[in-house]
């Protein structure tokens, strides 16, 4: 007897035949390209000659892409998880742990001790299909990728929950001039601690580690950093490529006909019921109509060569392409080129000037403007003359096809750029921070893995029959759908035509939010890269219902738009400081990467030299590596407010000892009411520093819901940091409601905020170490709280008369206000010093623990460093006396400030507003369309800046760029 | 079409007049047997109530493009089937109103109803009006009024929907004659509905009456008692109930050969009501107000007492009282965690494991604040406490394939199958 265990797994198939001593007969592992069924007969008529005459065979199937199929075809299916299970415990039975990560999920089994199963949620982040994302980011095989990490000298913090925003860190420092072995290695960190921190979820893992699959199998350095962060020796057993295929094989009770098993299998296209679209095109002739009617928005063409007037270049440092033109004085193109960014853009753009002085020697430069993620980089290497933000670029390239453009949509490789245009001034922004999957890197990801190039497969779609509706969502999550869309019948065809669907749905639904097309006018402009795609172009038209213009250089506008901004920069007697030949014969480029360490942020800094001894320094977050001085604080409400928290110190020697309050979630505005309420009643309030990256890390394993904000999650960090330090009574309440502030129909605490306590007391082990207060306590009502507290406090704390708690509870009242006072003051005086020096001012509103320095990355001093004055919500939201109307329901507290925030500066022209909201904040999916509602309605901008555990202030500086500049115009 | 006419708010109201014309009066599904029955009180008040029963993958993308992408999802799939079936073309836009159940607290749920009249702004469907359904006196219309009997009525069927989902769910994987249970079911909403519109089944001593019929009923159902795994539902109320919302997660269950325990809306609806008893015993507030909310909950104890006693008569397993489910979490989460399901949702899951049910679906629309505490936060606790808790978190949102959802649950499943081997030899369970 023979037993044979299938593993359809989401990108190969593995397969086994194991005698009856549990020996391997026979194994295999192979690629399927999504060609599931086809792969599955093939593979068990192969199988059938492996098997010895007259043996009986029983099978099973198991992996995530082999369930329908499996029952379809009338074979037994074993979950994928279980199946490990088995084949750990008969061939490795003193294992504790196994940790295997696969093509697209990660699990972590415990085996010994209470057995535990933990899979990877509807995130697939720090999986194989991210490993082999970030691969293609770097353009190296992802074979190299393991002697990169090798050599690697340091680690940069790249966020892995999602590929998409893990692409958002590595582009920058690539752009930066990062190593990429530095890159890789960090890649293999950020797998290392997605893993634990989302399925380990407070469990310990020691003892005997397993690794298994194939990304711990090919890859021994990844396998080197789980040791390393675990503090342990795993192994990789022998056949770890298949212990989910001998599970099955394992487990398999049933005996199979292989004849009526291929014959299903072969026959089986599964339900053939899939959701699907309008066809694109209805016939060939239609299609070509469409292409004749785009094919008219060219642009008027010349030869470099021999070109004797004034030479403006454009240069457009993107994050996956870098573009670049040359124009003459009409703009008039005379030369372009399109070159993949291979992670580094420099050598990239060296290749391009020189072939600009190749072609015509002696040409006359007159100007240069560079954009995009490496405009910086690219203009300290080359002297480019004006840097300009991709927003204003591409706006200037599209008005030379349509004077009134009103609406521009930019999709590129990672991201989408739209903008609305009114007045000639860009108003409102929309670009992709959370989510990359309306992109072209998404559609290319999607050929690639099904055996295609990206130009290959957006054809096949254009006369699909049946496009599959995939809706409108994230990469990873497209992935299984596609895969389901294909097991119910869907063709090649079919997917290619619903991919380039859902790119344009999740441009319009996910980043612009539109309903209605008369939302963005009539007047369109679309451009970037994946718009030459005319699938997507296509999809683009009927969802909107309105005919567009795709300039035929669409993916060259920002370059272009670049040379012409600075043809309007240029004056008659402008000379461009552009390098020349001469100083790119002699261009020299080193990168060193250092550590600041001027302050606390301790940031890693890409120390880039050019030839000229010239220096260009990336990766701070402020000026002060560059300038050598202190960054200037007095227009910064942020550090204003982290002065006076720091202010509250603990009173030694109290004689009711040490006490814990850690400094998080609403913590941030609660301190000074809590310490002075604490420090009255004689405990020793210890306060928790602002957090780093390395008190989020220590905290991070008692994390139960990898889905929660990160202010959230921040918190562990800083409960972990209380208990190392000894502190024994740890102070953190609950709190359903806030302070009534009468600014909303209720002051009610997010439901995050509310209870964090009790996922703390809940999930945190040595928490039941220490006395750790967490009670429901209602600081709304000032009457009833010294009552309802004392018979609270005694059950901790012993003795404490309701006096002394009255009086404490009297001081901490009284603090509160005079802290909130205190705030409120000196920002009128910033607002007032800000009017006296011209300055415009940015209300950044937000919640109170946006001033963590962690939380916030340093955005409160990226935008002081654009040279404007920064005041909080809290500033301003007491002026505005009356209530805000709203069209949802006003009813917590940090909400209606914001509201009253948003009305007071819709009144003052020198104010803007900036949103700051943390990802996966649930209550901000009201309050963000809501503030925006309130700006609208005096006519003013929006602005949002979403961030998480990681954020890429490149996007945020395109953001506040794009602001500045619009009220620069509007002035 | 009737006079468009505003309050002082701006809100679009349901007048008298909009119900002389017999306006059609959507309400979204929740629960499908206690929507039902709820439905048919309304129609037996005279109003053109219609319970929408739509279904499919087309509702979820209406909602997307209506409502905010990062809002929950049950808001998306109320929405989305409201305005889906406006835009079907099966009613008249000008002579139809929506119904939507309005709760306040610290939930953005909350906010559904706002959400709904911003869609139906987007969507140009601004003139068609939205009724709230609360107990708290919120928006008022001439047009529909919720009165003293019509809530008895209600409270009734959501007692008579307990206790049905209860039996049903008890006997119909065993039973012999496929199809029974259900017929049961059916038979009794019928019946239901004629009793309450005909005046009666609503005091105490008429539902004790009907629900002994009911049990009497069920019991008459052959069974076959072989050993079958036991999985509990748990999580955020809708996508618990909503086959919408779970992808049909009752269903799917059976299908596997499991025992399904849902239990009941009852329990939520007294834990709703202690909410604002634990306001006050927490934060101190009104006494008077403490006794008044103190009779409608002793009100709706009893009617819990009398699901259980004729559930005991006819030898069902009783449904846990709702006094006993908080006296479970004592130490575990604080009373005072009241948004959502709160302290209910962790409550439910050791009442499950207490009574047998120790496999559990956990489900939550992804990013769900309060179930980020009282569900996957609680698991740890509830493992530590009794390590036969066999749990499994599951996320609903649009995009979360039905495939990885089936597919993490039966990795349940076959832990729960291992275990009801190793314990009854004789099952037929692998």
């Amino acid at each position: 007897m023979v037993r044979i265990g299938l593993d359809i797994g989401s990108t190969t198939v593995k397969c086994v035949v194991l005698d009856k001593d549990n020996n391997i007969l026979f194994n295999t592992y192979e690629r399927h390209y999504s060609q599931i069924t086809g792969k599955i007969s093939e593979l068990l008529k192969t199988v059938r000659t492996k098997i010895p005459k007259g043996e009986t065979a029983l099978v099973s199937m198991s992996g995530s892409a082999g369930m329908g199929v499996a029952e379809a075809c009338g074979i037994d299916f074993i979950q994928e998880v279980y199946a490990t299970r088995a084949a750990a415990n008969t061939f490795l039975p003193d294992t504790d742990v196994v940790i295997e990560l696969g093509g697209e999920d990660a699990k972590i089994l415990f085996l010994s001790g209470g057995m535990e199963v933990r899979m990877n949620g509807s995130c697939a982040g720090g999986t194989g299909a991210f490993i082999d994302q970030m691969a293609t980011l770097l353009n190296v095989p992802i074979e190299e990728l393991d002697g990169l990490a090798e050599k690697h000298e340091k680690t940069y913090t790249i966020a892995s929950r999602c590929g998409v925003f893990a692409k958002t860190d590595i582009q920058p420092l690539l752009n930066q001039g990062a190593r990429k072995e530095d890159v890789a290695a960090s890649i293999f960190m950020a797998v290392v601690n997605q893993t634990i921190s989302g399925l380990a979820q407070g469990r310990e893992i020691k003892g005997n580690v397993v690794y298994l699959g194939g990304p711990l199998t090919f890859i021994p350095q990844l396998r080197k950093d789980f040791d390393k962060v675990l503090g342990t020796k795993g192994i990789c057993p022998e056949n770890s490529l298949y212990y989910v295929s001998i599970g099955a094989a394992l487990c398999a009770e049933k005996t199979v006909d292989f004849d009526a098993v291929c014959q299903r299998i072969e026959k089986y296209r599964g339900t053939g019921n899939f959701a699907f679209n309008k066809p694109l095109f209805k016939d060939e002739q239609e299609l070509e109509i469409f292409r004749k009617r785009h094919s008219l928005a060219k642009v008027e063409k010349g030869a470099l060569e021999g070109y004797k007037g004034n030479a403006f270049v454009g240069i457009d440092a993107g994050s996956t392409t870098v573009k670049g033109v040359v124009t003459d004085d009409k703009g008039t193109l005379l030369y372009s080129e399109y070159m993949s960014n291979s992670g580094n853009p420099v050598p990239i753009v060296r290749q391009f000037l020189e072939n600009i002085y190749k072609k015509c020697p002696g040409i006359k430069i007159k100007g240069s403007a560079v954009t995009g993620y490496g405009e910086e980089i690219i203009k300290n290497a080359f002297g480019v003359d004006f840097g300009v933000v991709e927003t204003v670029a591409h706006m200037t390239a599209a008005k030379k096809f349509m004077p009134d453009v009103e609406f521009i949509i930019d999709i590129g490789g990672q991201d989408i750029k739209c903008f609305k245009i009114r007045n000639g001034v860009i108003d409102n922004i929309f670009l992709n921070e959370a989510c990359s999957s309306g992109c072209g890197s998404f559609l290319q990801t999607f050929a690639n893995a099904l055996g295609y190039s990206a130009e290959e497969f957006s054809k096949m779609g254009l006369l699909a029959k049946h496009p599959v509706d995939l809706g409108s969502r994230c990469t990873v999550f497209m992935n299984s759908s596609v895969k389901q869309a294909q097991k119910d019948g869907a063709t090649i065809e079919d997917i290619s035509a619903g991919l380039c669907l859902s790119v344009v749905k999740n441009a319009l639904y996910k980043v612009i939010r539109v309903s209605n097309p008369r939302e963005l006018g009539k007047k369109i402009v679309v451009q970037g890269g994946t718009f030459l795609n005319d699938a997507v172009l296509r999809a683009f038209e009927q969802e909107m219902g309105v005919d567009v213009i795709r300039p035929e250089i669409s993916g060259l506008m920002g370059a272009y738009g670049a040379a012409l901004y600075a043809k309007s920069k240029c004056t008659e007697d402008y000379t461009s400081g552009l390098s020349g030949m001469e100083e790119l014969n002699n261009f020299r480029h080193e990168i060193k990467t250092v550590n600041c360490g001027g302050c606390s942020n301790n940031c890693r800094l890409t120390v880039n030299t050019f030839n000229d001894g010239k220096k260009f320094i990336a990766g701070n977050r402020c000026e002060k590596p560059v300038t050598k001085k202190s960054p200037d604080n007095s227009f910064n409400i942020y550090q204003y407010k982290l002065e006076l928290l720091k202010g509250y110190e603990p009173k030694v020697g109290a004689k009711r000892g040490k006490i814990g309050i850690p400094i998080g979630l609403n913590m941030y505005e609660l301190l000074p009411f809590w310490h002075t309420f604490l420090t009255k009643l004689d405990f020793e309030v210890v306060v928790s520093p602002f957090s780093n990256r390395k008190l989020y890390l220590h905290g991070q394993q008692t994390i139960p819901s990898d889905t929660v904000c990160f202010p959230a999650k921040l918190m562990h960090g800083h409960i972990q940091w209380l208990l190392d330090n000894g502190i024994k009574q740890i102070f953190y309440p609950c709190m359903s409601y806030n302070f009534d502030e009468h600014l909303g129909d209720n002051h009610y605490n997010c439901p995050v905020v509310a209870y964090y306590p009790e996922v703390i007391h809940a999930n945190v082990k040595e928490i039941q170490d220490v006395k750790f207060f967490h009670e429901f306590v209602g600081i709304h009502r000032p009457k009833d709280f010294p009552k309802k507290i004392h018979a609270e406090l005694i059950k901790y704390f012993g003795d404490i008369s309701l006096k002394e708690i009255k009086d404490a509870a009297k001081a901490a009242y009284e603090e509160r206000d005079e802290y909130l006072r205190r705030v409120r003051e000196y920002g009128e005086d910033i607002i007032k010093r800000a009017r006296e020096n011209g300055k415009s001012i940015i209300v950044l509103a937000g919640r109170p623990y946006h001033v963590d320095p962690e939380i916030n990355h340093g955005i409160d001093k990226l935008i002081t460093s654009f040279d404007v004055a920064l005041v909080s919500e809290d500033v301003v939201s007491d002026r505005e006396v009356k209530k805000v109307k709203t069209s949802v329901l006003n009813q917590w507290t940090y909400h209606s400030r914001m509201y009253a925030a948003a009305e007071y500066v819709s009144h003052y022209d020198d104010m803007e507003l900036v949103q700051l909201v943390s990802f996966g904040c649930g209550v901000d999916a009201i309050t963000t369309d809501e503030v925006r509602a309130i700006l609208e309605r005096h006519g003013r901008i929006y602005t949002q800046i979403k961030i998480d555990e990681i954020t890429n202030l490149g996007a945020v500086k395109i953001r506040l760029r794009s602001l500045l500049a619009a009220t620069e115009k509007n002035k | 079409m009737a006079k468009l006419v505003y309050d002082e708010t701006g809100r679009l109201l349901f007048t008298k007049e909009m119900r002389k014309e017999n306006y059609t009066i959507l309400i979204p599904m929740m629960a499908k047997i206690h929507f039902e029955i709820m439905k048919n009180v309304f129609v037996h008040y005279g109003y053109n109530a219609v319970l929408l029963d739509t279904e499919g993958p087309e509702i979820a993308q209406v909602g997307l493009k209506y409502v905010h992408n990062d809002t929950c999802y049950p808001a998306l799939l109320v929405i989305g089937q409201l305005i889906h079936a406006l835009q079907s073309g099966k009613y008249d836009v000008n002579k139809t109103a929506l119904l939507i159940t309005q709760t306040g607290g610290g939930c953005r749920a909350s906010n559904y109803i706002h959400l709904l009249r911003k869609a139906l702004v987007k969507a140009g469907l601004e003139n068609v009006p939205v009724i709230s359904l609360n107990m708290s006196g919120l928006e008022k219309n001439s047009g529909f009024k919720l009165t003293l009997p019509m809530i008895r009525r209600i409270a009734a069927g959501l007692v008579y929907g307990d206790m049905l989902m209860a039996l049903h769910n008890q006997v119909m994987p065993y039973e012999i004659n496929k199809g029974e249970s259900q017929g049961c079911v059916d038979k009794w909403v019928k019946k239901l509905t004629e009793i309450l519109a005909a005046g009666h089944g609503f005091t105490k001593k008429e539902m004790s009456e009907n629900l002994d019929s009911i049990a009497h009923d069920f019991s008459k159902i052959k069974q076959n008692k072989v050993p079958k795994v036991k999985v509990g539902i748990v999580g955020e109320i809708y996508v618990k109930y909503s086959a919408l919302g779970n992808n049909d997660l009752e269903q799917f269950l059976h299908s596997q050969d499991c025992e399904v325990n849902l239990p009941g809306i009852m329990g939520f609806a007294m834990f709703k009501v202690d909410n604002r008893l634990e306001d006050i015993k927490l934060y101190g507030g009104s006494k008077a107000k403490y006794l008044v909310v103190k009779r409608l909950f002793d009100y709706l104890e009893g009617l819990e007492s009398a699901i259980i006693e004729s559930q005991k008569k006819y030898g069902f397993r009783p449904v846990g009282t709702y006094a006993h489910t908080k006296s479970l979490v004592k130490g575990m989460v604080g009373y005072g965690s009241k948004m959502g399901e709160g302290w209910l949702l962790t409550g439910e899951m050791l009442e499950l494991i207490e009574s047998g049910f120790e496999n559990i679906v956990c489900t939550q629309p992804f990013g769900c604040l309060p179930n980020h505490i009282n569900g996957k936060g609680m698991i740890r606790p509830i493992k530590m406490l009794d390590e036969r808790a066999n749990i499994v978190a599951i996320d609903y949102d649009p995009g979360a394939p039905k495939v990885n959802q089936e597919n993490r649950i039966k990795l349940m499943l076959a832990i729960a199958k291992e275990r009801l081997a190793k314990n009854e030899p004789n099952s037929k369970a692998v």
